[in-house]
């Protein structure tokens, strides 16, 4: 334990990472006690696009609302969405990934042959296709980040499972009379845990830039709703009057980003020691 | 060579359907709401509504229109336009050029500056070159473009007034600067990482010390020996990059009211005119295929060893 500890430490990348992502979580968790003002209702155009100061330390937006007490109450759309459609991310792809490395036969050709389009399709442009059914708004973004991003879970998952089909251990467990699924569920999938969780960071990440991006574009999550994504879009407007409103929310989806890719890589590193040589 | 080339021609041909046939059911999955949608802005009685579906063809079945889409594609026709009244291909036409300008740019930009950065911090690996290029390039891959943007045009614009804050001008040059550094910024710092992973990897083998232990001067190991087997690895990542950045001009487009493909696509999902989607976002996917399509070709011109069967 102590010597986990101690090669978690070792790593400073990962330790930011770790210490970033943490903070951004207790953010969007604690967000209504870590805030003097409320994020929509306490507008006030008396002291609109105020510049920094000690009563608001990044100032205010066009309609005089506090805008640290956005981005505090903005950590909680980036996250959920990221977390969210993450988690639906992973499961389309180790669910695929699973059948068509267990299954074989057609399941392979059709799932592969589907993984194959899917990855030369950009995610972006995935989204943007989705979002045009759905039209705007903050669940269209979540079901269309959701549907994007598995491809990749899905040829890891493969891979990895076919490798593993070759161990002993699961041909032991398949001579000793296991059923497919049991195999799948009991042998091959807590084997593949590590490189999936990291895959899912990185897409958290990923799909954080992609849901301020679609916000950016009018598409995400509809104002009043703070969302990083949507404050820079109104920001434009004002952005030589009162830069404030455009660099803060900014810098708070590069840090978040930032701190959810060191995790990954450092988290990737440290399970595989002999790529972190380099 | 040839063979081989054929055949990964002729593969293109399942995946392009395969991409329409997705993209057309997701579009045109609610039977005929593409009229009601189109129409939601404003009062439409149901017999106007009942006309534009008339009109648009959205009155037949799913599967026929599919078939109508796919006979039209097969002769490069991708529709009309439901609201502009004019042919996608036309209206596609004249903003190819411009998107193709911005992202040929963006990949100039990251591939000259890309490279030599990753070659050289692999090279001095552990000096402040490298921590500090590794720093910027681990930032650069998590910095929003738009929000990056936003930076350049605050800094470079209104305080220096060096460049245009956004639009096209005339097609000059110096309205491309900001968009490009835009775009292409991400795409640097990745290949910076995949070069540096790539040259301390050579720099490993056998036959680099073999090189140093005859005495080859530093320079021609690097060129002949490190380089030259680097370029796969980094000319894989380019090609994906490339791909991505066609993808990612909808973003820097709109946020510089540049007149190319993304914006054009943008303004038609708020519209709902479906065609113009279809044909928007058919060509960027052409375009991501084309580019890595021509990279596994390449390959074989770079690294003989690589044989395709």
């Amino acid at each position: 334990m102590r010597k986990t500890i101690h090669n978690i430490l070792r790593r400073k990348n990962l330790v930011v990472g770790i210490v970033i992502t943490m903070s951004v979580i207790f953010m969007a968790l604690f967000a209504p006690l870590l805030t003097p003002y409320h994020p929509i209702d306490d507008a006030d155009l008396m002291v609109s696009e105020q510049p920094p100061s000690r009563q608001f330390l990044f100032g205010t937006d066009e309609q005089g609302r506090d805008i640290l007490t956005r981005i505090i109450y903005g950590a909680r759309v980036s996250l959920s969405i990221g977390l969210l459609s993450q988690a639906m991310n992973s499961v389309i792809g180790v669910v695929l990934g699973l059948l068509a490395g267990f299954m074989g036969k057609w399941w392979d050709d059709i799932i592969m042959g589907l993984t194959n389009i899917m990855l030369s399709i950009p995610s972006l442009v995935f989204a943007l296709a989705i979002m045009a059914l759905l039209g705007p708004g903050l669940i269209n973004v979540f079901l269309a980040l959701g549907f994007t991003n598995w491809s990749y879970t899905c040829r890891i998952t493969r891979s990895q499972v076919l490798s593993a089909r070759e161990l002993n251990f699961v041909k032991a467990a398949h001579a000793l009379g296991y059923g497919k699924i049991r195999i799948m569920l009991t042998q091959i999938l807590p084997n593949i845990v590590g490189p999936i969780l990291v895959i899912a960071t990185l897409g958290v990440a990923g799909a954080i830039l992609i849901e301020a991006g679609l916000s950016f574009l009018g598409l995400g999550t509809q104002p009043p709703t703070p969302s990083w994504g949507g404050m820079l879009a109104t920001a434009r407007e004002q952005l030589f009057t009162a830069p404030w409103i455009s660099i803060f929310p900014g810098l708070a989806i590069f840090i978040t980003v930032l701190g959810l890719n060191l995790l990954g890589d450092g988290w990737r590193d440290y399970l595989d020691p002999r790529i972190s040589r380099q | 060579m040839l063979d081989y080339a054929l055949r990964r021609i002729l593969q293109f041909i399942p995946t392009i359907i395969g991409i329409s046939l997705i993209m057309f059911c997701l579009l045109n999955v609610l039977p005929g709401n593409a009229a009601l949608m189109a129409g939601d802005k404003r009062e439409l009685s149901p017999e106007v509504i009942e006309q534009m579906k008339k009109n648009w063809g959205l009155d037949k079945p799913l599967y026929y229109r599919y078939l109508v889409y796919m006979k039209d594609l097969a002769h490069g026709d991708m529709g009309e336009s439901f609201l502009r009244q004019e042919k996608v291909n036309k209206l596609v036409a004249s903003r190819i050029w411009p998107t193709l300008r911005l992202a040929v740019a963006a990949m100039v930009i990251a591939l000259t500056l890309g490279i030599p950065l990753g070659f050289f911090s692999a090279l001095r690996q552990g000096t402040w070159l490298d921590s500090s290029s590794m720093m910027l390039a681990v930032s650069g891959v998590a910095m929003p473009q738009f929000w990056l943007g936003l930076l350049l045009m605050l800094f470079f614009s209104a305080k220096l007034g060096w460049f245009p804050t956004s639009g096209y001008g005339d097609g000059d040059f110096i309205h491309l600067v900001l968009p490009a550094i835009t775009l292409g910024l991400g795409s640097m710092a990745l290949l910076a990482r995949t070069t540096r992973a790539a040259v301390l990897e050579v720099l490993e083998e056998d036959f680099i010390r073999t090189a140093k232990s005859k005495g080859l001067s530093t320079l021609l190991i690097n060129r002949r020996h490190v380089f030259q087997n680097t370029l796969v690895l980094i000319l894989t990542t380019a090609g994906l990059q490339f791909g991505s950045l066609i993808g990612q001009t909808v973003i820097v487009e709109k946020l510089f009211s540049w007149p190319g493909l993304g914006s054009l696509l943008v303004d038609s999902i708020f519209l709902r005119d479906i065609p113009m989607i279809q044909g928007g976002i058919l060509l960027i996917i052409l375009a991501f295929l084309i580019v890595n399509l021509v990279v596994d070709l390449l390959y074989c011109v770079i690294d003989p060893r690589i044989k395709y069967q």
